[in-house]
């Protein structure tokens, strides 16, 4: 008989493989295939596959998408937050799911209702088409797109920090004379930064990332309308095997960017 | 001068937690706001602050109607029973935060921010961080934070409340003399009787959102105006009137009796006057002695110091004599 240590050591070492053998076939073994199959003949394959115009066309309008998005929807879900986390009124709760709701609705389904609004044979199209505004198959349509997919992280990661913090320091701060910008940046602001940051990162990485919403709007016009998520599957689908992969690194990257950038400001501004 | 409160109330919906509160609270004096909770202490001391607003009467600071006027503008320095640091900042950033909103010129900051460390004797200690601090050493940095904009007034929300019993002792004789060197009329809230009478000039006894009394610690404990008062300072035995240990010179005998436990004299059999009792309980509390006693159908507790208590040579069911030297009489009940 084995004694209990034995079995407890046992037992250990089972849970520790089922997990590494779990986070290997989830994470670790696509990843590795994604740059191998980037790589696997060589940097120069993948060097012209990034180099051509439709690809920079894609990761530019990418980056477009995401410059307007994440600001926008960091202000909003920082104002949602600060109102809900500091005042009790009717229909909190309400507004909190409703502040959810993009999380629940599948993202093809809000690229529907953008057409349904602003289609040719929407609501607000044929208004729009006299005016000349084109928002479908149109970067309008994309950035309407993503600003919805991305409206609940920075509030969802916000509230939390807001309601521990409490609102004493606040009125600390109004007791000794400060005005409630200055409270907002020498009070609030630091005191949620990383619940804050860790929601605009977030953002940004859904931004760059959305597939199912954008892809209803965008008309995926290649070199005009397609972000790098719609150009990878474009490519791929063209049989474009090395452009795909070299893209999808690309896209990568720019997600392990953000990580970087994340850790490098935790350490310096970390300061207790 | 000072801080003038006139017909103050207040509501919090249904409930009504202060109710047509006049007070005046003379300046450079140190007066605590006493009662149990919900008795309205702390929205008076945040209504002085300005942090809530009075729905009637109006609030007079050094001179000037402040009743309307943001908390902002009042210039009064506010400590909080959970300290309120700014956990972001060190605790000479602390310090210097009202001064630095009131653009204040640098050097003149850290000239401050210094004098305030040693005030609070805290020298070492600026650069650290308020998690890096034990809870009396936090409160000290909250105080020197609200005295550094030199305010005004000085209002402070059960400052020792959230600290163990030895800290809290010192604390409180640290604030005494803190006072004497700074002299700022002061208001602090606490719900325990002691704390006010050893810190304060004044006490402003509160119940129900009404004040039951203002007067100074011994005025209070030695001739409470009302049974509430009696009752909450200091411990009381409350009896019938017509109970037979009332000593006989008491001239009013109507209503309920109140005898602190310490006027309560006890004799052995035979020795005097007195009514018979029966000693339930003895506990030893140190430097004093507490005796609880049987008459009949009531109970009632007798504090003796020692040099009363040995010769008794009191034993649990013997019998004796219990005799008052003083009772209070009010017509209704507490």
């Amino acid at each position: 008989m084995p004694s209990s240590n034995q079995l407890n050591r046992r037992t250990k070492w089972l849970l520790i493989g089922v997990a590494v053998g779990y986070l290997a076939l989830i994470l670790f073994i696509p990843a590795t295939t994604l740059v191998y199959e980037a790589f696997h003949r060589g940097f120069m394959p993948f060097w012209e596959a990034v180099n051509t115009r439709f690809f920079q066309a894609a990761v530019s309008l990418t980056l477009i998408t995401a410059l307007i998005c994440v600001p926008i929807n960091t202000i909003f879900g920082l104002c949602a937050a600060w109102v809900i986390a500091r005042n009790q009124f009717r229909g909190r709760a309400l507004l909190m799911s409703i502040i959810d709701l993009p999380f629940s609705v599948s993202p093809v389904v809000a690229g529907l209702m953008l057409i349904l609004l602003y289609g040719r044979i929407g609501w607000f199209g044929p208004l729009l088409e006299s005016a000349g505004i084109r928002v479908i198959f149109a970067l309008p349509g994309i950035v309407l797109a993503t600003l919805f997919v991305t409206l609940p992280f920075v509030a969802r990661e916000v509230i939390p920090v807001l309601e521990e913090m409490g609102s004493d320091q606040e009125e600390a701060a109004r007791t000794l004379g400060a005005k409630d910008w200055q409270i907002f940046w020498r009070v609030t602001l630091p005191n949620i930064r990383w619940g804050l940051l860790y929601g605009v990162l977030l953002t940004n990485a859904r931004a760059m990332g959305e597939f199912g919403a954008v892809a209803v709007v965008s008309g995926s016009i290649i070199g005009r309308t397609s972000t790098l998520p719609i150009f990878v599957e474009q490519v791929y689908k063209n049989y474009q095997t090395q452009g795909a992969f070299s893209a999808a690194v690309v896209l990568g990257l720019l997600a392990a960017v953000t990580l970087v950038v994340k850790d490098i400001l935790e350490k310096r501004t970390h300061t207790i | 001068m000072g801080i003038i409160i006139q017909q103050v109330s207040k509501n919090f919906g249904d409930f009504q937690a202060l109710r047509e509160i006049n007070l005046d609270v003379k300046d450079g004096t140190l007066v605590a706001l006493l009662g149990p909770s919900g008795s309205g202490k702390s929205t008076l001391l945040r209504t002085i602050a300005g942090l809530e607003q009075p729905d009637r009467g109006s609030i007079w600071i050094n001179g000037q109607d402040t009743t309307y006027l943001d908390v902002r503008d009042r210039n009064i320095g506010f400590v909080f029973q959970h300290y309120a640091l700014f956990k972001h900042l060190t605790v000479r950033q602390n310090i210097a935060f009202g001064l630095e909103i009131r653009k204040t010129p640098p050097k003149l900051v850290k000239e401050k921010t210094e004098e305030l460390l040693g005030l609070i004797q805290l020298e070492g200690l600026g650069n650290r961080y308020p998690n890096q601090l034990s809870g009396g050493q936090r409160q000290r940095v909250a105080l020197a934070r609200a005295l550094a904009v030199s305010p005004q007034v000085l209002l402070l929300d059960e400052p020792f409340g959230a600290l163990d019993a030895k800290v809290r002792k010192e604390l409180r004789a640290w604030l005494r003399r803190l006072h004497q060197e700074v002299h700022v009329t002061s208001v602090f809230v606490t719900h325990d009787q002691e704390e006010a009478m050893e810190v304060a000039d004044y006490i402003v006894v509160m119940n129900e959102g009404k004040i039951e009394q203002v007067g100074t610690p011994t005025e209070i404990y030695d001739h409470p105006a009302t049974p509430f008062v009696m009752s909450f300072v200091g411990e009381v035995n409350v009896l019938p009137s017509h109970v037979d240990l009332i000593p006989r010179n008491a001239k009013v005998r109507e209503g309920a009796a109140f005898i602190r436990p310490h006027e309560l004299e006890i004799v052995p059999l035979g020795a005097g006057e007195g009514t018979p009792a029966i000693v339930r309980h003895i506990t030893h509390l140190g430097w004093e002695t507490q005796v609880e006693l049987e008459l009949g159908d009531f109970e009632v507790t007798a504090h003796l110091s020692r040099e009363q208590f040995l010769p008794l040579n009191l034993t649990l069911n013997q019998k004796v004599l219990v005799r008052s030297r003083n009772a209070r009489f009010f017509s209704q009940v507490a």
